[in-house]
């Protein structure tokens, strides 16, 4: 905000002094002046009341003692903080987040790049199969955890059931930490990869088809062409498409909290996530300081995670393709030109503040 | 200069926000004098016929009727709408398990104590929600008797007695104790007819500590007492020592619903509102009964009352409703339609309700039986701020050893005994 205001106190400091104005000239400046902000004002203050605010005032809960019904309590400065550190339980929630995160999101998006480019070749019916890809994510997320968690019920389900005909022993999918959490992840796919592999179909599409005529001349394969020419071209949508995967991870609490009838990750915590212990904290225990104080956690490891997963996958789409090079090199003279401000970071910068977008 | 420039954009930036959030504020005008009270209840309480009739009695009154799903669903929005200060509805149903969090913020309900409702209910149950200073903030709508429900197909091929009132006196009838109960339930497995004896552990440790008026919290001073305990901890070790009479399941799992169809237990600890539920998921099969007998005595669980919130625009109106629907008729209608027990003393001792007998239950005269065990009710237990986190807990600490079968009793105990010190 402090940006285009400045800009605009040095255009009417180089005015030249004018004769008093009548009303109706005023008011034109005015309008000059005032418009621009009030049109892009909706941005900022919907991003105010929903993004900043809600940020700012958890972080100020999280300083008090907060009970759910009672509200402000004595100010105890980090102390919610440091309880909350102290916890095995934070550290295990923790754990199962990452697990769930990472048996969601790496196997969705190599499985949505894959699609995507099935769907991209000359197939029938096209239209129908990319709708197809769809249809999970019309799902509502209760029914596909219900449908879900009826499906693994460890005695009577319909999974262990086929696993005893065919001499497997049962798993036990509510008892175990990495089934529960295999499973979970799968209701995350379920609903998720289709969308991504949508998302990334869009951005094949942009491809030029000299390209894929150029790769051909040279003699490359299927496999050479995916490597080397899609991959590397949709790689700002793979970036984006990771960074919402991991927001959307991190945050995930629809699928676990409907996993079994309790809601509070299991009787040994086998998957407790974040949320759902920062529910615990502030709903059952009635605890909103600790809550708060988690969600400020919960708020930081996200960017941490965005950054990381930002770079990595920018390391791993770009390899050693030629397309590359001349793509950074355009960029980097498009920097130039820009003065520097249009580059990087927005990514990260918006990942914090978008809840839920994605999973 | 710059400053009215920004003020003016400030101002034009907020406009733009009132419009877009005017939009949600059309509250219900009373112009043409009719008045709109919101009702909230959850899962089912029979309202839906009353609530019709009422409004056809008194017709300046629209009734809107919010219905959650689950009572967590209800308690989540009722914790959250309480701490706003707004978003309740005009007469907000509660189990008496939130009763503490009501007490404990007064000033946000009305007192709703008048000559009209004197004696309406038994002592216990109109105290559990009477502050201190005597203001009553809830009428009962029902409580929760519980008996014994059982299978006489599945104790029939175990060689025990089928009749009801045989398997009452098997149970130990007046007298029962709790250590009938097992010793039922040890001749049950010696007969190795398949199923197991009673559904959950969990359950069967809850309903134990039901009767025990102190056992999680100090009344006193508030302190969470659970962790070193002595009858918690009998209880708990008499459980799960007898580990092998229960299937193994956790009540409302997948695996729990399905097991009705399945017989996989023969008993469950049943309070009224739970004949309902038993009925739901055990379509279809025969046998269930219910016995006029429960170990230890008599026992409440659950229960409801109706509160009216001080946010309400029209809380005379709100009383006046949620005082029709506990009155004895009312409350008749609601246990033929749900199974939720009727918690006014006229109702209970109505010959109607005397005369109701469930035809899937083998024909058990459920009205005569309940009205019996709530008789025996002699002991409420105190639920103070922390009961929800300390339950939910103790239930884990069961299920571990119980449904999971990962910890061993000691184990369990030890990591219940750690989840506690977090909560303080």
């Amino acid at each position: 905000m402090a940006h285009p205001a400045a800009s605009a106190s040095t255009r009417t400091g180089a005015s030249p002094p004018q004769p008093p104005a009548s009303w109706r000239q005023r008011l034109g400046r005015w309008d000059m002046k005032a418009s621009p902000y009030a049109y892009i004002s909706p941005f900022f203050i919907l991003f105010g009341l929903v993004g900043l605010f809600p940020l700012l005032y958890t972080a100020y809960v999280s300083l008090h003692d907060w009970d759910l019904i009672g509200g402000q309590g004595d100010f105890v400065g980090l102390d919610n903080f440091t309880f909350v550190l102290d916890q095995p339980v934070f550290w295990d929630s923790l754990g199962n987040t990452v697990s769930i995160f990472l048996l969601s999101t790496v196997p969705q998006i190599v499985i949505a790049l894959v699609l995507a480019s099935l769907l991209h070749a000359n197939i029938r019916a096209r239209t129908f199969w990319r709708m197809g890809v769809l249809l999970p994510y019309v799902i509502a997320p209760v029914a596909v955890s219900l449908i879900f968690s009826r499906m693994f019920a460890d005695q009577s389900g319909l999974v262990n059931a086929v696993l005893g005909h065919l001499g497997v022993d049962p798993i036990g999918w509510h008892r175990d930490s990495m089934p529960a959490h295999i499973v979970i992840a799968n209701m995350v796919n379920f609903r998720w990869t289709g969308f991504n592999t949508l998302v990334l179909l869009a951005a094949m599409q942009a491809i030029s088809r000299d390209l894929y005529e150029a790769a051909i001349l040279d003699s490359a394969g299927r496999m050479r062409q995916f490597f080397s020419v899609t991959v590397p071209s949709v790689r700002p949508t793979i970036i984006f498409v990771v960074i919402t995967s991991t927001i959307g991870g991190l945050q995930i609490f629809d699928e676990p909290r409907l996993y079994d009838t309790q809601g509070l990750g299991g009787s040994s915590g086998q998957w407790k996530t974040i949320t759902l212990y920062l529910y615990e904290l502030g709903w059952n225990q009635q605890r909103l300081g600790r809550a708060a104080a988690v969600a400020w956690l919960l708020f930081l490891l996200i960017i941490v995670f965005a950054l990381v997963s930002n770079w990595l996958s920018r390391r791993i789409a770009s390899g050693d393709d030629p397309v590359a090079v001349p793509r950074k090199a355009r960029r980097a003279a498009r920097r130039d030109a820009s003065g520097s401000a249009a580059g990087t970071p927005a990514f990260s910068a918006s990942s914090g503040d978008t809840p839920g977008s994605n999973t | 200069m710059r400053s009215t420039r920004r003020a003016i954009a400030v101002l034009a930036a907020a406009s733009l926000t009132v419009l877009a959030a005017g939009c949600g504020s059309s509250d219900e005008g009373d112009a043409d004098g009719k008045i709109t009270l919101k009702v909230s209840t959850f899962s089912e309480w029979g309202y839906g016929d009353l609530l019709k009739e009422y409004q056809k009695l008194h017709p300046e009154i629209t009734i809107k009727h919010n219905r959650f799903a689950t009572s967590d669903a209800a308690k989540e929005q009722f914790q959250t709408a309480l701490g706003a200060g707004s978003g309740l509805a005009d007469v907000v149903g509660v189990d008496n398990s939130w009763l503490p969090q009501v007490l404990q913020h007064p000033d946000n309900f009305v007192d709703l104590s008048s000559s009209k409702v004197k004696g309406r209910w038994k002592d216990w149950t109109s105290k559990l929600a009477t502050t201190n200073d005597g203001k009553l903030l809830g009428y009962a709508t029902d409580i929760g008797p519980q008996s014994i429900a059982y299978r006489s197909d599945l104790f029939k091929a175990a060689g025990l007695p089928t009749d009801r009132e045989a398997v009452a006196k098997l149970f130990g009838g007046d007298k029962a104790t709790w250590d009938d109960f097992f010793a039922v339930g040890e001749k049950f497995k010696a007969a190795k007819t398949g199923p197991a004896f009673y559904d959950a552990s969990a359950s069967v440790a809850t309903s134990w500590g039901d009767q025990y008026k102190v056992l999680w919290e100090d009344p006193k001073t508030g302190d969470i007492i659970a962790g070193h305990n002595k009858d918690l901890r009998n209880i708990y070790d008499t459980v799960t020592s007898h580990e092998d009479l229960s299937a193994h399941l956790a009540r409302w799992s997948e695996d729990w619903v399905s097991a009705f169809q399945k017989d996989k237990f023969a008993v469950m600890l049943a309070p009224s509102w739970m004949l309902g539920v038993i009925k739901g998921n055990a379509a279809g099969v025969k046998g269930w009964d219910i016995a006029d007998v429960f170990p230890g005595g008599g026992v409440n669980s659950g229960g409801s009352y109706l509160t009216v919130p001080t946010q309400s625009k029209h809380p005379k109106e709100a009383q006046a409703l949620a005082e029709w629907l506990t009155a004895p008729e009312q409350q008749l209608k609601a246990f033929k339609t749900t199974g939720n027990f009727p918690s006014q003393v006229a109702a209970q001792s109505s010959d109607q309700l005397q005369k109701v007998t469930d035809p899937f239950f083998s024909d058990a005269p459920v009205g005569k039986i309940l009205t019996h065990r709530a008789s025996a009710i002699t002991t409420i237990p105190y639920k103070g701020d922390n009961y929800f986190a300390i339950t939910a807990a103790f239930n884990n600490a069961i299920n571990r050893v119980s449904v999971d079968r990962t910890d061993s009793p000691k184990k369990s105990w030890d990591t219940f005994v750690d989840d506690l010190d977090a909560l303080k």
